[in-house]
């Protein structure tokens, strides 16, 4: 299921190919254009020439969405470990020791509370430069306990994800968070609160096959790569060349999936607005514990 | 049909042609040869039993795939009468990769679901393979949700290779399909039970597995992802395939001991293929014991537990608080006992 997580590709040999490098200057993905970095973090790593959304860490996206000084991380110490004892060309705990040291978090998911202009929610933000963001035990945990909080305050969970699957690492394990996550979506559901279902590049597999696609409202943001089997897998299965523009948000929002494809800089006012829809006769639908 | 043997099978299936040819011998020529066709019979009793209780990973996932394993059609014959099947989801099709009905067994009103393969390439064709489209799984909620409204319990029969990565399937959010299951079977007002029957092929499998019961027959295997999948990521080649089944720990016993099965369904030394009536009978008995169990329980404790069964599974540790935000040279993931949620 993790078509992605092998990329972006760690290696200590060849030369590092982050997206933001530590430079100066960065080179657009999608039009070329060589961006000052300061500029290009004012401009919440959107191209200013060509709209590209370059890849967020969690850190900055909870910045970009929380209002200032409101989020409060729980869970930050919560740690994968090798149930399996994966045997294979590489060692999972190595891999996460590595990632570990480049990222500085314990795994590829961020939650805790905060105020989204001025209202409560319950916010877990992935960070696909952790191990492609792929889900196992720790992912699937904190995800559900973001919901569950949510649900016990009795306000929204905003989700905002970025994943290539089910980590393969954690085996069966890894396949049953997809359960664990959307049964705590489940009793949300049933409680009248709503979630927000926010993909960014690149959304696949495990993670489309549960919360992913449970949002009230599923929002993308542009040109996001996102669906259930990689392009790859598609074109060997089928020998079938793909259509223009298959699976990104705007072709799912023309298929129906996607309600709402949301620039990066639009994306908190959005969020507010539906929070405000969504807060019910008077506004007191949900309500913090305060 | 054509005889079909794995590489690890081919002893067996050596001995089992000479016996034969002695059994016609004697049969023809009338002389006795049962000294001789005991003592191939007692060989044979003894290869099997050598093959068959050191078997790989690998070698289980080959038997789950093996092309004359019995599916579910094959069970429903043997186990289940007045079959009625309903098909389509009601919105774009009917995925013949995905069979359901309400049926009898024994006194019990049941709804089935399951993946069916095909026999040959026709009915290949028709199946896809087991590998069902966005229409299998809502065709799959459907019927649920039409056995929950008449107090009906739901007996799903997993064999899948995966859900269908399909251009179609894309287009028609298999992804979604198999979340809204999840999502829905969790609180499900009516016992579900699940059995593995042969390949438990990853989000495919679980988009008609969240249930308060699953078993497995000893062969079948639940994983992640698919062996070769698996090996072309991690190894970059495909021909992996046997290390990765190991690594992913997707057998009977290793689900059992990961809590993520209830119970393991023995089979015919040999494999299920080798006698399909035998294996039927183990697999009703367990059918029937489960669900007599399911179905005195006060539905509220029944959700109840089906949520708190999912809500355990995933292993993690929590690690010494250090500050944030900053990676440490050498800051280590520290992993003292495994301590599950």
């Amino acid at each position: 299921m993790a078509v992605f997580e092998e990329k972006p590709k760690i290696s200590e040999t060849k030369t590092k190919k982050h997206e933001i490098p530590s430079g100066l200057w960065v080179k657009c993905k999608q039009c070329g254009e060589i961006i000052y970095t300061k500029e290009l973090r004012a401009n919440a790593k959107v191209c200013a020439k060509c709209d590209y959304h370059f890849t967020m860490t969690a850190a900055e996206r909870v910045a970009m969405l929380a209002d200032e000084g409101t989020f409060r991380e729980v869970d930050a110490d919560l740690a994968s470990v090798d149930v399996l004892k994966f045997t294979g060309v590489a060692a999972y705990s190595e891999r996460l020791r590595t990632y570990h040291r480049q990222t500085g978090m314990n795994d590829a998911v961020m939650i805790g509370l905060a105020k989204l202009d001025g209202h409560d929610v319950s916010l877990a933000v992935m960070d696909f430069s952790f191990l492609g963001a792929s889900m196992g035990s720790v992912v699937g945990e904190k995800i559900t306990r973001a919901i569950e909080k949510a649900t016990e305050l009795k306000i929204p969970v905003i989700i905002v994800s970025a994943s290539g699957g089910a980590r393969m690492y954690e085996g069966i394990l890894s396949l049953m968070q997809l359960a664990k996550t959307s049964g705590a979506l489940a009793l949300h559901a049933k409680a009248g609160l709503p979630y927000i279902s926010v993909l960014t590049h690149p959304t696949t597999a495990g993670v489309m096959a549960s919360y992913g696609s449970l949002g009230d409202v599923i929002i993308a943001e542009p040109k996001a790569l996102i669906g259930f089997a990689g392009p790859r897998v598609i074109k060997e299965t089928t020998q079938q060349e793909l259509p223009e523009g298959f699976q990104t948000s705007e072709f799912l929002r023309e298929r129906g999936l996607v309600d709402l494809i949301v620039h990066r800089k639009q994306l908190k006012q959005t969020l507010a607005q539906l929070l405000k829809y969504f807060s019910g006769r008077s506004g007191r639908k949900f309500k913090a514990a305060d | 049909m054509k005889i079909y043997t794995l590489e690890f099978e081919k002893p067996i299936t050596e001995l089992e042609q000479t016996l034969e040819a002695l059994r016609g011998q004697a049969a023809e020529q009338k002389i006795d040869l049962s000294a001789q066709i005991h003592a191939i019979e007692e060989k044979l009793e003894a290869t099997k039993k050598e093959i068959f209780t050191n078997l790989t990973p690998w070698q289980r996932v080959q038997l789950a795939r093996h092309p004359k394993r019995p599916y579910m059609l094959d069970y429903l014959q043997r186990i289940a009468t007045n079959f009625i099947e309903l098909h389509g989801d009601r919105r774009f099709a009917d995925d013949h990769a995905i069979v359901g009905g309400l049926t009898e067994i024994d006194d019990r009103r049941v709804m089935v679901i399951g993946q069916q393969k095909g026999r040959d390439t026709k009915e290949n064709l028709m199946r896809n393979f087991g590998s069902p489209h966005p229409e299998g799984y809502r065709k799959a909620l459907r019927l649920m949700q039409l056995a929950e409204k008449f107090d009906v319990p739901v007996i799903c029969f997993i064999d899948t290779p995966g859900a269908y990565p399909g251009v179609g399937a894309e287009e028609r959010h298999i992804a979604e399909a198999i979340a809204v299951n999840l999502r829905e079977m969790m609180t499900l007002k009516t016992p579900l039970l699940a059995v593995v029957i042969g390949e438990g092929g990853s989000g495919g499998a679980l988009g008609i597995g969240v249930c308060d019961r699953v078993l497995i027959l000893e062969n079948a295997y639940y994983s992640v992802i698919s062996p070769e999948g698996c090996a072309a990521i991690l190894w970059k080649d495909r021909a992996n395939a046997a290390q990765a089944a190991a690594a992913l720990k997707l057998t009977a016993k290793d689900l059992l001991e990961l809590d993520v099965v209830d119970e393991v369904i023995p089979e015919p030394l040999g494999g299920a293929h080798k006698d399909y009536d035998e294996t039927a009978a183990s697999l009703k008995k367990a059918i029937l014991k489960n669900l007599d169990k399911l179905w005195e329980m006060k539905t509220s404790d029944l959700l109840e537990a089906r949520y708190k069964k999912y809500r355990r599974m995933g292993v993690f540790t929590r690690v010494e608080p250090k500050k944030r935000g900053r990676a440490k040279k050498d800051a280590a993931v520290v992993t003292p006992a495994p301590s599950t949620a």
